[in-house]
């Protein structure tokens, strides 16, 4: 699977989710800088990773949704490509308007940064095929803006249609309804909170994190 | 020519922000208060001759998310 990492100034997980795609597809994805108005021919996969782009100026994922890589991003993920957006990276495909709801500031105000458990709701999607529905599981977590709301409208739709594909067991960073990482409409784009990038390998303590890569690689490949 | 855009979250969004400047206010003595909205405040130097409907383009496509935030316009003429 041909991937590619989207890096934009101050990202700071995406060594991590390269490593795992690396890990996982045996091929090193590309690293493609934000002000890449192309994407490399051929991407199969792309990652928007983690970190504080742009310093979460204005708004966190303001700006690096509105850099120019972002455009072929959108055209790729209107093609089908897959598109998974992790942590900061769920900031900048809600603010893009590729996801429905924004992230807000954590309703206890403190950054939130430990393991949580939480519940696969749909396994059926392209990045959840390699988990049971309603399986328990364990990503990390490490961000101060996760609280995800969006009107009571937009979360009755994507609970309706299967698209709430992750959530919380607990209670987290306030979010409506627990969740923790939703897809669009069309199945192909998923963004969380949590980081399955940093549970891979044993000695990560857990390899939960995994199974979303694995599942992806099957289905895409 | 100068504009200020002010950014507020919507009615019913939650502002743990505003909680909290709201209880700092009360730990310090202040009884009276009874909510507290935090918002933004974007001052902008502008090109003369820049229409309402740019300054309100720029809050639609970057200022405000129009997911969770109003914002509001004001025009500093002789500024």
């Amino acid at each position: 699977m041909k991937s590619a990492v989207i890096v934009f100034p101050g990202s700071n997980c995406d060594r991590d989710l390269a490593v795992a795609l690396e890990q996982v597809t045996g091929r090193k994805p590309a690293m493609v800088w934000h002000r890449e108005a192309e994407l490399p021919e051929g991407t199969e996969f792309i990652g928007i990773p983690g970190g504080f782009s742009y310093g979460d100026y204005l708004r966190s994922g303001a700006m690096a949704a509105r850099s120019p890589v972002m455009r072929a991003v959108k055209d790729a993920a209107d093609r089908g490509v897959p598109v998974i957006g992790i942590c900061n990276g769920f900031q900048v495909l809600t603010e893009a308007g590729l996801l429905p709801g924004a992230l807000m500031r954590n309703a206890g105000l403190s950054f939130v940064c430990r393991n949580v458990p939480l519940r696969v709701e749909n396994s059926q999607s392209l990045f959840t095929s390699g988990y049971d529905s309603g399986e328990e599981i364990v990503f990390p977590v490490a961000h101060h803006d996760g609280n995800y709301q969006a009107d009571e409208a937009v979360l009755d739709r994507l609970e309706g249609e299967g698209r709430v594909a992750f959530r919380y067991l607990d209670q987290c960073n306030g979010s409506a309804r627990n969740i923790a990482g939703i897809l669009n409409d069309a199945g192909n784009v998923l963004g969380l909170m949590p980081h399955p990038e940093r549970v891979i390998e044993p000695a990560h303590g857990r390899t939960d994190g995994r199974r979303l890569f694995e599942g992806l690689l099957e289905t895409v490949a | 020519m100068k504009a200020r855009v002010f950014i507020t979250l919507k009615t019913g969004v939650l502002d743990p922000q505003g909680k909290a400047i709201h209880h700092a206010l009360e730990g310090l003595g202040f009884s009276g208060v009874n909510d507290v909205r935090a918002g933004k405040l974007i001052e902008l130097d502008l090109a003369d001759g820049t229409s309402d409907s740019d300054i309100e383009n720029m809050c639609r496509k970057l200022l405000a998310n129009t997911v969770i935030e109003n914002f509001r316009i004001e025009r500093l003429e002789n500024a």
